[in-house]
């Protein structure tokens, strides 16, 4: 875009070098600004795996230590809504895909409406997530000092909860940061940001839904198919 | 000798008013605002020493009451240890000093940059509002289940502040991996680099990878405690002992943040003032790596006596012997660095050989609690408070103030009292050993920490501890003031008044605002001062 | 990413992720024994390195992009493995005597376990 690079030359008054509009001073290139931007991207990643890392800790520990209660908290989750939204959001994570995708080859129409697409999909997912725990609400199932629940576990079937609630509950806090970025990056899809030259944005957003994608990958198993053969009755 | 004047435009003055400070994307500025809030959080932080040390002067408990005092030292420690040693070197120094030292014109994100400060900010405000409106008693290590259920103190919002502070460390952890990866000056290779650019690597791993473990541990205490969850509830099969895993699997690392980055501002000052390259310098880099690793691997060290099964207590016996390895290599190499080189005796040398002693004697001890059978009598006691305040406050503010002072002419190109400086090192020596040897006699004799009371055949040991502390709080408050006077008063430093190697001693002082007047390239081994014939006064 | 994946490879990728949490659904109803966790984490990571690979492009990315995702497991395995060492083991060492609870114990006198038998000698002879 020779005519985005000559405007900002002339608004910034340096004439000498004319270089993309989104190229950050501090950088010399546009390929080591987007190296940058994905290594950084990627780097924040891994800390959100420590992140999810340490309520895995717990959740492993009282799986062993506790199993019969997993099995019975486990089976009092909905299988069929946590495998829609298992489906819902590994769509989304096509639809992501498909949005970086068409902003690589520069596509705007293609960006926005892939982006959009997939902002829906996690709204789904997170409509079936009140679901989910409206019902826990109903029957009494919040931990804390309203916890009611049947059986010699029922102490233990409050861990594992608890730790429902954390562990979704962050995935699904995750998720509203997600919608709310993937929602900047399209309006800035629509105001002709992006060009195959320069689409860094919608790649680390793109980086950020399908880690939100992977978390859920492991909750659904680790979660709702603790053991579904009813073989401890 | 041409006496230098201060350039004409710097990053410093070419934008003036309060906005251009609190909206710069500058990394040098952010370093000071960093600087300023640190320094405060440390003056808070010592006042509440002051507090613990009057009433240890007298074996009873006569000048606050039990719950103050528990008050007392947890806020000593969550304002040191989260709000000045966390942050100092990496977030003042680093900041400052590692885009000009790898000659590059910023860091990779600065406007992150600037969010770290403001995230630090807020975390800081809301945990003194905690400290204010009420305090903690938890112990900075909020063991449960006291702090998720028995407590009633303002755990809430202390773990709120906490779990916000850290996401400072780790955005500026991100920051400077990208940038020593993406933005070094052309000829600028791994092993050209100035060790203290090591250390910030090395440093920014174990902030970006262990600082979630423990936000998320404070999650769920705060989860615990305020909506009555249960993960570490006893009642409920809860283990406190997996808080105990979360909470160090953290706070060990931590202590490794605390550290490297000194040890690598002591590599500079070292090679700078023997006027001689750094002995062994990939054994040094690897070593700054290999402390980071290993490091994620011995936290439970804390735990000998919380429960843990022997086995694996021997497991991290084992490899909290293995860290300290690293750290000797270190030590071994500056000794080595300062063998025949030629000693120039300036306040950042008596800072770096305060360090050395004091860091020696803190690592040492370090293997005494790592030793199973000793822990079991010295776990609790004041022997481990001693051992980590000699690698804390002797080890890193130590490195921080040889750093502050050797990069000080860089920073405001003034150069403050030579003697002054030499003056405070000394009586920080002093007075810290004063305060903190007699610790570890205490806690060999089985004085325990966190008490407010003791038997009173203990008394002179704490006299001269609480004596010391009064020393190590005057040569403390000293630099404030000379350092501030060489704002207006010092003498002009130049671009390089030590002397030293390195790009970020190429530039003038104060720094432009872009750095470099031009892009500087690298061509040269680091700490080159055998080819180099400089005259310095 | 220089690399521009064709369409139909990232319809694949979300093709075999359906076919795998297929899989993991139908092993949860099925009676695998101790194998239904190790089972169902397998499918699970396989999920995620797929969606790593070719979602995130980390197949056509540079070595240390890749090495900084390998260096995540490193450290989740630290977490998860060193504690676990603790946890796995705890019971293992019967005897009180080699706790940290030894110095609660009373090994001598009168109280000690085995006192009684030693005051009287026992009848038919030693035990083992």
């Amino acid at each position: 875009m020779p005519e985005a690079v000559a405007a900002h030359a002339e608004a910034h008054g340096h004439p000498a070098h004319a270089h993309h509009p989104a190229l950050q001073h501090h950088f010399e290139t546009l390929e080591q600004q987007k190296e940058a931007s994905v290594l950084g991207m990627w780097i924040f990643i891994i800390q959100e795996v420590m992140f999810f890392g340490g309520l895995l800790l717990a959740y492993f520990l009282y799986r062993v230590w506790y199993h019969e209660a997993w099995v019975e908290g486990s089976n009092e989750l909905d299988i069929l809504l946590g495998g829609i939204n298992t489906v819902v959001l590994i769509g989304s994570s096509l639809t992501m895909a498909l949005a970086v995708r068409s902003a690589q080859v520069g596509s705007k129409k293609g960006t926005v409406n892939w982006l959009i697409v997939t902002m829906v999909l996690g709204l789904v997912f997170l409509v079936i997530k009140f679901f989910e725990y409206k019902h826990k609400y109903d029957l009494n199932h919040i931990p804390g000092a309203n916890f009611v629940f049947e059986g010699p576990h029922a102490p233990q079937v409050q861990i594992f909860i608890s730790l429902y609630f954390g562990l979704t509950g962050l995935h699904a806090l995750h998720m509203v940061i997600g919608f709310v970025l993937l929602s900047v990056i399209a309006w800035m899809a629509h105001k002709d940001r992006f060009s195959p030259e320069w689409y860094t944005p919608v790649e680390m957003s793109g980086l950020y839904w399908h880690f939100v994608d992977i978390v859920w990958i492991f909750l659904f198993p680790l979660l709702y198919l603790v053991d579904r053969t009813h073989r401890l009755g | 000798m041409i006496t230098p004047t201060l350039p004409p435009v710097t990053y410093l003055n070419h934008k003036y008013g309060v906005m251009s400070w609190l909206l710069t994307k500058d990394h040098k500025r952010i370093g000071i605002l960093y600087m300023v809030v640190v320094t405060i959080a440390f003056m808070l932080g010592g006042v509440f020493a002051a507090g613990v040390r009057l009433e240890l002067t007298t074996p009873q408990g006569d000048v606050w009451s039990a719950d103050t005092y528990n008050k007392l030292f947890t806020m000593h420690g969550i304002a040191m240890v989260f709000f000045v040693l966390i942050p100092a070197v990496p977030a003042i120094l680093g900041n400052f000093i590692l885009p000009l030292m790898i000659g590059a014109k910023d860091v990779a994100f600065p406007k992150i940059n600037l969010i770290s400060w403001y995230v630090f900010v807020i975390g800081f405000i809301f945990t003194v509002g905690a400290m204010v409106f009420g305090g903690v008693d938890t112990g900075w290590t909020f063991y449960v289940p006291y702090s998720s259920s028995a407590s009633n103190t303002n755990v809430l919002m202390t773990g709120i502040g906490v779990f916000i502070t850290g996401f400072s460390s780790i955005l500026t952890g991100v920051n400077f991996m990208v940038t020593i990866h993406r933005m070094r000056a052309p000829g600028l290779t791994w092993f050209r680099l100035p060790l203290l650019v090591w250390a910030l690597y090395a440093t920014s791993f174990v902030q970006v990878l262990g600082t979630p473990v423990v936000a998320i541990t404070l999650f769920m205490v705060v989860l615990e405690r305020g909506l009555g969850f249960g993960i570490f509830n006893p009642a409920l099969g809860g283990d406190p002992v997996l808080f105990q895993h979360l909470f160090w699997f953290y706070s060990h690392p931590a202590v490794y943040i605390m550290i490297l980055p000194p040890m690598g501002v002591i590599s500079e000052v070292i090679a700078c003032f023997s006027r001689k390259s750094v002995f062994g310098y990939s054994f040094v880099a690897f070593s700054s790596v290999a402390i980071a690793l290993f490091g994620f691997m011995v936290w439970a060290h804390h735990l000998f006596v919380a429960g843990i099964s022997p086995y694996s207590a021997m497991v991290f016996s084992l490899l909290s012997y293995a860290v300290a390895i690293p750290s000797a290599v270190k030590t071994f190499n500056w000794a080595a660095t300062m063998h025949r080189g030629a000693i120039w005796w300036k306040t950042p040398m008596f800072f770096v050989f305060g360090f050395m002693g004091l860091f020696l004697v803190g690592g040492l001890t370090g293997l005494f609690l790592a030793a199973l059978g000793l822990d079991v009598h010295l776990h609790d006691t004041y022997f481990v408070v001693a051992h980590f305040h000699y690698i804390m406050v002797g080890g890193a503010i130590m490195g921080y103030f040889a750093g502050l002072h050797y990069y000080w002419p860089k920073m405001t190109g003034r150069m403050y009292s030579d003697i002054l400086g030499k003056l405070s090192a000394l009586l920080i020596f002093v007075g810290f050993n004063l305060t903190f040897f007699p610790q570890f006699i205490l806690g060999y004799l089985g004085m325990p920490r966190r008490y407010h009371v003791y038997p009173d055949e203990w008394q002179v040991f704490n006299v001269l501890s609480s004596a010391g502390a009064s020393v190590l709080a005057v040569g403390y408050v000293l630099p404030v003031f000379y350092l501030m006077y060489s704002l207006f008063k010092g003498e002009v430093a130049g671009a390089n008044p030590w002397g030293a190697t390195g790009l970020e001693w190429t530039t003038q002082s104060p720094p432009l605002p872009e750095n470099f007047p031009g892009q500087p390239i690298v061509e040269e081994e680091a700490y080159d001062y055998h080819k180099r014939e400089i005259k310095v006064a | 990413m220089s690399h521009i994946a064709p369409v139909k490879s990232y319809v694949t990728v979300f093709g075999t992720l359906m076919v795998l949490t297929t899989i993991t659904v139908a092993a949860a109803f099925t009676n695998l024994g101790s194998l239904n966790f190790p089972v169902a984490l397998a499918i699970a990571i396989t999920k995620a390195t797929v969606v790593i690979l070719f979602f995130m492009h980390v197949k056509y990315s540079s070595k240390l992009t890749k090495f900084v995702v390998a260096s995540c497991l490193f450290f989740l395995a630290c977490l998860f493995g060193l504690t676990f060492t603790d946890y796995l083991s705890r019971g293992w060492f019967a005897s009180p005597r080699g706790t940290t609870m030894a110095g609660t114990q009373v090994t001598v006198g009168p109280d000690a376990p085995g006192a009684a038998e030693k005051a009287a000698p026992a009848e038919g002879g030693p035990e083992h």
